[in-house]
């Protein structure tokens, strides 16, 4: 087993009187993806953004519990969140580009944080990140057109793309296939298979043949705890929990 | 799933990012700067804008104040000296006033004045002074016979010096006469009873209220049926067409139409085509309630289009026509939306000035109207006419009627925010 | 006098229709105990519009045209053979003569009116006459068609929401009736102006003195472009640079840093400010603004500053506009979708940096069509510059100089005027018409991007 990237150990998370999630233990490493399954509800895009700090968004989230990347507490008061989000970075359920060019898109990141030092530079990173999406060949001509142009899939990969840019060690997906046609999201899971060693990956999905096909490891979450945690292969074909049983042979969900 | 071939730039050597090293430090120091800048900016704008708005009022506020006091000025009257031709008995009932009109009483005042105060003593007194001097009389016809100390209003450069704005030379006299102790300050009840006047000491606002009072029921009564049925009519009834699509665009475009267009309007149309009364309520509140519809209007599809469908759908299951779904469901529902709409149209109404100015509200309006065709004037357009004037007198009262209108403004907005909260269901 | 009397005897004559038929719906429903399928007082209000309606229509013709008829009676008779021919005079005696008959006055200036005043009570009394029985006989006869109307199978409740439906029609026709009156009496009243003085003259000349106007050549004292400029540039430009910049920044503090708490507080203040009368901003303006903006001037060298600057009544129309800006920008700025937001966020990108480079760019045709809606009020706007503006028309881009605007130019033109024919006065209706125009223009445009940009993220 190799060193993980990202621990969490008894993670809650509640909004307001609402207990989102109840003391949850997972590591995320560099060679293995990782897929949080569950029913709708369960708590596991919640558990996702705990990790780069999405949370603080919502003003009536309060997260307790101990999560580390690289050794380093995330929630102490000296962790930069916009240095933490750069390290960690995100693709939505929905594919969100920004209405600006496909280049400026990507290059958003690399901007903001000034990870580029000329023009050059620039195009570098673009091209390698976009590159790296699966995205080049379909938009090398029309950099300068609108992101939300491109079709949904495009768009997602685009959403990578831009995650890509700013060179992330770790990378959240919440649910990234959920609003995509099947054919767009086979180019999606062909891409995460690409990019697995290369960055440390998290994946949230509502499809079960999804987990078994990109991941490695399973986590199956059920109302806000964590029911059941190991390799995917484990998990779908030996499950120790009733529950996760029951769920994997669609009995509920 | 096969695997594409890579190009060179997909694996070229990147050099890592190093999130720690002192220039990220740096740069990341330089990006929260900038955040607590414009965080900055965009409180220091609120708080600017607040502040004028604080500014504006504490102006008002503080010399406006002045204007609801007067200062007066004790002055002892020897009535029985001054031989005035009316009889004691006579000053009973109607016939008072022209009696005590032609009987020299200012003579009289002004004489007392002089001989109290001096060779400018006269002066001293507001022009209204006397109408004191009458009331008194016609309170008591007694007097005639006595000499009595009245408590007379003061000539307005002298109030207003008295009152710390004064010129020099009035300064002067001020501080004399308050050496001498007859100089005092009370309420000017009569700026809430009066109507306008040449002198600032004379003025009141209570015409201009009337006048603003009258105009906004003529505005009331035809703006908020108008308003309620056609919205009624857009959203319940309404089919997808072409003259659907006029009204709607006529009633958007009503809103943002300039108002001194609507003045424009009641000029050419109620004026000069129907030949209605110039000055009068009757047509401001016509001209204003074409204003004010829209609003309502824009607010009362709002409400209505809150109120859910299923309230429809099950009064319609129960077998009620559309009619009585709309008036025994839809509008109880809706109405406290559209009034609190009605409410600001109908501030905004009493608050403006522009196309009243158009059909000759600005005219000097000496009494209360007593009907909706009399020649009046309204509070807005009071203010724009003392703000008008030179004496420096009226600056105060220009202010005191601008608190006048906010308390009204301010009354208005409340109550429509109290509904909103009291009434207003989230469905 | 005599108008009232009517109007109370028709609704009471409605009343008594309402009160019978409503009677003999009831009985209907004794007898036959079955559903009828309109209720009593359906079939009660059915009678009563029929009994009420046609003389009310009738009295609204008749109040029209009686006076006309009046005169026309009084003309006929031998004494109006002494009256001047038409003109000024004529017409004094005849209305003094009315008023005599009426009346309204005690005393009379001419002697002819004294006799005339008979034939006018005469020819009132038979007008008065004609009324009363044409009232009552539509009275009559729409009652009873619809007294005999009332059966048990008939449906006075559909009648009755028919008449609904067409009252609610109205209403709302009522809005394109009043656009209509706009257009119409500016564009006849502009006609008239553009009869006598060319519109290029008026669009395009450079000189504007409606005080010394040369008969022979209207047009050369009448030329609007300094108006329209000084409009442009206290509306558009000196209020725009006010508004904008404090009303963008207050929507962005108010949404996305302020707490809930700060938000409740601040954000009535905002429309408190909204709420305040022009006529006070111009009073302030005038009192307060213009003379420190003069002495600030004079205090950086400038002498000859105005005491009616340009700057004192665009700053403080710009402070007037700040909250429309403002709430037309939290608008904007709440379609933008929160997943652009987090987007950003999630990138490490700072909340400012997320708002400048994300947020605003996305909202910016929403914020573009709310400024063009703020520069629409801004050059309608009437009380700030009549207040604080000055009369004189000049070309000038100086903010200290003095400018003057369309709107201040047509309360000027149309107060303490006597005679309404004049280029002066007819030239108030072309400004006013130039400025409905123009203001529907940028309403629509504004509109249609603001329309355009929510419907983009639906």
């Amino acid at each position: 087993m190799s060193i993980p990237k990202i621990t969490a150990r008894n993670v809650s998370v509640s909004y307001g009187a609402k207990q989102a999630i109840d003391d949850i233990s997972i590591d995320v490493d560099m060679d293995h993806v990782i897929a949080f399954i569950g029913p709708s509800g369960c708590g596991k895009s919640t558990f996702l953004r705990t990790l780069n700090r999405m949370n603080d968004t919502i003003p009536s989230a309060r997260v307790s519990g101990d999560v580390r990347l690289d050794g380093q507490d995330i929630y102490a008061p000296e962790m930069d969140v916009v240095q933490l989000r750069a390290r960690v970075g995100m693709v939505f359920q929905k594919p969100n580009p920004f209405p600006k060019s496909i280049y400026e898109n990507v290059a958003y990141g690399p901007r903001i944080h000034g990870l580029a030092n000329s023009r050059a530079e620039l195009d570098v990173i673009v091209e390698r990140s976009l590159t790296r999406a699966g995205l080049w060949n379909e938009v090398k001509d029309r950099l300068s057109e609108s992101g939300t142009a491109l079709s949904g899939g495009q768009q997602q990969r685009l959403c990578i793309a831009r995650a890509i840019a700013v060179d992330p060690e770790v990378i959240l997906m919440d649910e990234p296939c959920s609003a995509l046609d099947p054919i767009a999201t086979a180019r999606i899971e062909e891409l995460i298979h690409d990019l697995r060693g290369r960055y440390a990956i998290a994946i949230v999905t509502h499809n079960m043949q999804q987990a078994a096909r990109v991941s490695q490891r399973t986590a199956f979450f059920h109302l806000g705890t964590l029911v059941e945690y190991g390799r995917t292969s484990d998990i779908f074909t030996n499950p120790k929990e009733e529950r996760t049983k029951d769920y994997i042979t669609g009995r509920y969900g | 799933m096969s695997k594409r071939p890579s190009l060179p730039v997909a694996d070229a050597p990147v050099r890592p990012t190093v999130w720690d090293s002192p220039a990220m430090a740096r740069r990341l120091r330089r990006r929260y700067a900038a955040e607590r800048r414009f965080r900055l900016l965009g409180l220091a704008a609120v708080a600017l804008s607040a502040a004028f708005l604080a500014f504006l009022l504490v102006t008002m506020v503080a010399q406006g104040i002045r204007g609801f006091t007067e200062t007066t000025i004790t002055l002892p009257i020897d009535l029985a000296a001054a031989d005035l031709p009316i009889e004691p008995a006579r000053v009973k009932g109607r016939s008072a006033d022209l009696a005590l009109a032609g009987a020299g009483l200012e003579d009289a005042v002004d004489t007392a004045a002089t001989m109290r105060f001096g060779r400018d003593g006269a002066d001293l007194l507001s022009p209204g002074a006397w109408l004191a001097v009458r009331d008194a009389i016609k309170a008591d016809p007694a007097i005639l016979r006595r000499t009595v100390t009245f408590t007379l209003p003061v000539a307005s450069p002298f109030d207003v010096a008295a009152k710390g704005e004064g010129t020099p030379d009035a300064e002067q006299v001020v501080a004399r006469l308050k050496a001498q102790g007859v100089l005092s300050t009370g309420w000017n009840w009569n700026f809430l009873t009066d109507a306008d006047a040449t002198d600032p000491t004379r003025v009141g606002i209570w015409g201009a209220a009337k006048g603003s009072l009258l105009t906004m029921l003529v505005t009331l009564a035809l703006a908020f049926p108008i308003g309620v049925l056609a919205a009624l009519y857009l959203e319940e009834y309404a089919p997808k067409n072409r003259w659907t699509d006029l009204i709607e665009v006529s009633i958007n475009n009503l809103a943002a139409v300039p108002s001194i267009i609507f003045g424009l309007l009641g000029l050419a149309v109620f004026l000069n085509t129907f030949g209605l009364p110039r000055s009068a309520p009757l047509v401001g509140g016509l001209t204003l309630a074409l204003m004010t519809m829209p609003v309502i209007v824009i607010a009362g599809r709002n409400a209505i289009k809150a109120v859910p469908p299923s309230i429809r759908d099950a009064a319609l299951a129960v077998g009620a026509s559309r009619v009585q779904v709309i008036f025994h469901h839809v509008l109880p529902l809706a109405l406290p939306g559209i009034l609190t709409g009605t409410i600001i149209g109908m501030a905004r109404a009493l608050g403006e000035t522009a196309p009243l100015l158009m059909i000759g509200m600005r005219a000097f309006i000496a009494a209360p109207p007593r009907g909706l065709t009399d020649p009046s004037t309204v509070l807005p357009v009071q203010i724009f006419l003392w703000s008008d004037q030179v004496d420096r007198g009226f600056i105060e009262k220009t202010s005191a009627a601008i608190i006048v209108l906010l308390v009204f403004l301010l009354a208005m907005n409340g109550l429509a925010i109290y509904l909103r909260n009291r009434f207003e269901t989230r469905w | 006098m005599n108008g009232i009397v009517l109007l109370i005897l028709i609704v009471g004559l409605g009343l008594i229709a309402w009160a019978v038929s409503r009677m003999r719906a009831l009985g209907f429903r004794r007898r036959l105990g079955t559903r009828i399928s309109s209720l009593p007082h359906h079939h009660g209000w059915y009678v009563a519009l029929w009994t009420a309606a046609p003389p009310l229509l009738f009295l609204a013709i008749w109040a029209a045209t009686s006076p006309a008829l009046v005169t026309d009676m009084v003309l006929g008779t031998p004494a109006a053979a002494q009256l001047p021919p038409p003109g000024f005079e004529r017409a004094a005696i005849l209305s003094e003569a009315r008023a005599l008959a009426a009346g309204r006055a005690h005393g009379a200036f001419h002697t002819l009116s004294r006799t005339l005043a008979p034939a006018y009570d005469a020819a009132q009394a038979r007008v008065d006459w004609i009324a009363t029985a044409v009232v009552l006989m539509l009275a009559l006869a729409g009652g009873t068609y619809a007294y005999l109307r009332v059966r048990p199978d008939f449906s006075a409740r559909t009648r009755i929401e028919r008449v609904i439906l067409g009252l609610l029609l109205g209403a709302s026709l009522i809005a394109i009736l009043t656009t209509a009156g706009i257009v119409a009496s500016l564009l006849y009243e502009a006609g008239r102006f553009f009869s006598v003085v060319p519109i290029t003259d008026f669009l395009f000349g450079t000189h504007w003195s409606p005080q010394v106007i040369d008969p022979r050549d209207p047009g050369a004292s009448l030329g609007a472009v300094p108006l329209f400029w000084g409009t442009f540039f206290i509306g558009a430009v000196i209020a725009m640079a006010v508004a904008i910049p404090f009303g963008l920044l207050s929507a962005i503090y108010l949404t996305q840093y302020a707490a809930p708490r700060a938000r409740r507080i601040m954000k009535p203040v905002l429309e408190v400010l909204a709420g305040i009368p022009t006529v006070v901003y111009g009073y302030f303006a005038a009192l307060t603004v213009a003379p420190a903006v003069r002495q600030f001037a004079v205090s950086i060298g400038i002498d000859w500053a105005s005491s009616e600057s340009a700057l004192a009544a665009g700053l403080v129309m710009g402070v007037m506009i700040i909250p429309f800006v403002s709430s037309m920008a939290d608008d904007s700025l709440a379609a933008v979708p929160n997943a652009m937001r987090d987007g950003s966020l999630a990138m490490g990108a700072t909340p400012s940096e997320t708002i400048t480079r994300v947020m605003l760019p996305a909202a910016l045709p929403g914020v573009v069509g709310g400024v063009l809606l703020a520069v629409s009020r801004a050059i309608g706007e009437t009380m700030i510059v009549v207040m604080a503006a000055s009369g004189v028309a000049t070309l000038t881009a100086n903010p200290f100089a003095s400018t003057t605007t369309v709107t201040r130019q047509i309360v000027d033109l149309l107060t303490g005027e006597a005679e309404f024919d004049s280029p002066k006065t007819l030239a108030a209706f072309a400004l006013g018409l130039t400025l409905f125009v123009i203001t529907l223009l940028l309403n629509i445009i504004a509109l249609t991007v603001v329309k355009r940009y929510r419907e983009s993220y639906e």
